[in-house]
């Protein structure tokens, strides 16, 4: 190898390395996004409503959370998302049938959050449920996946 | 050789001077001095190419305008579309300019694959122009999926919802590059701005770069594709002026002038603002991604909407990498026998996957749904690997019993891949109303 070849297999290098590090910085730029979505949220504790006011055996939609709260003819409470869990759609309460319907693909599921009809892949994310001094929270920070329901899913006041 | 430009050059009045410096500058540049008879017939490549060119041009000029006005955040992005719709001069027509110009390109984008497909010019020596021609379709696809978001009304709010949830089902890495891409859980703010940032800056920036990769490689290859190739002597030339430059410039005319008229008279959709917590139903993904959406309907989403796009990807990347004894390049459906195949395959074709889709439809799903794992295998595994035995029975049969050569067969099975998807496309943009059940159009 010449000194000219090597000059130039050095520039070559340079080039590759510096394109390189500007496709690191536009990655690190593009993913930095997630953090500032993430500092808009800073109240992740939601406060649906007084204990109270909730009854057995209804189904609550609270838009602003983008979740259904259920409370069952026990007591039990569960927060259900309201992202279908096939494409990403907003399911909505059908209280005649008794059932979660997703407009998209017309995934159903039942108040458990679990999978009626399919193209969904599985039951519906809750988030954790929150009882103190009467007032029922939502912690919109979990988001829980899960297969199917599960009776420890419920939450008693 | 050089007739024409010297003429030009020799009379020196003002004008003429000037388009001697356009016609040497731009023209030549672009074209060869004497080009083949055959190669400027319309019907040969029928000048898709030259449109979307021509399109991607006046997609620039719009979108610039539009850039003055926009405003890419949630709480404005809306609002700015009504006012370039209310405010701005000509801001309406401007707008469904560019919708529309947006969308014919996406057409024609397929077209001109179909084009060369059906001549066979994506073989050597056009192999490294084929490569850029598939990026440069799927640019194209992604630049007009950008734009799609950023009116932030229902419809492209739901839109983007459900083409980025399908990357959740890719194994792995899906997840978190929906996360990166939409730059959190949901659609919102920063999935706006990365879609703008996309849409007005990386995409047009490459398909630049990449475009004129391509013209020069179409020179550098001789040509358009044409029987025979451009490397015979005796083939009968023309001069490039005016014989295919004035045929280019009544094309771009009456396509600029189609889009004018059609922008001119109906106004492009804008419906209610995006809201999150309301799905519209039906939500549809953009037209062009609706096959995959019907796909989804019956397949595992991992196979409807990851595996086979992809797959479909890589066979076109490496269609040009097939080695075909018989050289048919430049002729239309390699052969009488080629186009009947094709033909009688997209009828077939067209029969058949409207009964698969009614029968997937009244066939009670035997899928305990909660089972992730049994739906892998029987809503996909089972009939993917179906799907690929039958393919490979008929091509057997195609080639032992119906003495067909390669080139007709690949062109057999491309035909039958690409009318699948748009008599799917069809079901799901035309079949598919309220809860996506299927209903005849006039009813929805």
């Amino acid at each position: 190898m010449n000194r000219r070849s090597f000059l130039n297999k050095i520039w070559i290098w340079i080039g590759v390395v510096a394109g390189i590090e500007f496709l690191g910085l536009s990655l690190s730029f593009l993913v930095s996004g997630k953090k500032r979505g993430e500092r808009h949220n800073s109240d992740r504790l939601k406060v649906i409503g007084r204990l109270e006011d909730i009854k057995p055996g209804e189904v609550y939609p609270y838009s602003n959370g983008r979740l259904y709260l259920v409370r069952h003819s026990d007591g039990g409470m569960l927060a259900l998302s309201l992202k279908c869990t096939h494409l990403g759609c907003s399911i909505h309460w059908n209280e005649d049938e008794d059932k979660f319907i997703c407009p998209c693909h017309s995934s159903e599921f039942n108040r458990f959050g679990d999978v009626l009809k399919p193209p969904a892949p599985h039951a519906l994310d809750t988030y954790k449920v929150i009882v103190k001094e009467g007032k029922v929270m939502v912690d919109l920070d979990k988001k829980i996946r899960r297969r199917k329901f599960e009776k420890s899913d419920l939450t008693y006041a | 050789m050089k007739q024409n430009p010297q003429k030009v050059n020799s009379s020196l009045t003002g004008s003429k001077v000037y388009a001697g410096v356009v016609f040497r500058n731009l023209v030549l540049h672009l074209h060869p001095v004497r080009i083949p008879k055959k190669s400027i017939a319309f019907n040969h490549t029928f000048g898709l190419g030259g449109m979307l060119a021509l399109l991607f041009v006046l997609q620039a000029f719009t979108g610039i305008l539009l850039r003055f006005v926009y405003q890419p955040s949630p709480e404005k992005a809306y609002d700015s579309i009504l006012s370039i719709q209310q405010d701005v001069f000509m801001g309406q027509f401007v707008r469904n300019i560019h919708h529309t110009a947006g969308m014919l390109m996406v057409v024609l984008v397929f077209f001109h694959l179909l084009r060369v497909v059906f001549t066979e010019a994506y073989k050597p020596p056009r192999r490294g122009n084929w490569i850029i021609g598939v990026v440069l379709l799927l640019l194209v696809i992604f630049s007009n999926f950008s734009g799609y978001l950023l009116p932030w009304d229902q419809l492209s709010f739901w839109a983007v919802t459900v083409a980025t949830s399908m990357l959740d089902y890719l194994p792995f890495i899906g997840e978190k590059l929906m996360l990166v891409i939409r730059g959190g859980e949901d659609v919102g703010a920063i999935t706006l701005l990365n879609f703008y940032n996309f849409h007005t800056g990386i995409f047009p920036l490459s398909i630049v770069i990449l475009m004129a990769f391509h013209f020069w490689k179409v020179r550098k290859a001789g040509g358009v594709v044409i029987p025979g190739g451009a490397g015979d002597k005796d083939i009968e030339k023309v001069q490039v002026y005016p014989n295919l430059v004035a045929r280019e410039f009544v094309v771009a005319l009456v396509l600029l002038a189609l889009i004018f008229l059609v922008s001119s008279l109906r106004n492009v959709p804008l419906l209610e603002r995006a809201n999150p917590a309301l799905s519209p139903n039906p939500a549809k993904a953009p037209w062009y991604f609706m096959g995959i959406q019907e796909l989804l309907m019956h397949l595992h989403p991992f196979f409807a909407a990851i595996l086979i796009p992809f797959l479909f990807i890589i066979s076109l990347f490496s269609l040009t990498f097939l080695r075909f004894r018989e050289d048919r390049a430049g002729i239309w459906f390699s052969s009488d026998k080629g186009k009947r195949l094709s033909k009688k395959i997209a009828l077939v074709t067209l029969l058949l996957v409207p009964v698969l889709v009614l029968a997937s439809e009244l066939i009670p799903d035997m899928v305990e749904a909660s089972s992730g794992v049994r739906a892998f295998i029987i809503n996909g595994l089972i009939p993917f690997f179906m799907f690929l035995f039958l393919m490979a029975l008929f091509v057997l049969w195609l080639s032992r019993k119906g003495n067909y050569n390669m080139n007709e067969i690949v062109q057999g099975i491309f035909v039958f891949i690409i009318s699948s998807y748009l008599v799917l496309m069809f079901i799901g943009i035309w079949f598919r109303g309220e809860g996506m059940e299927l209903c005849w159009p006039w009813m929805r």
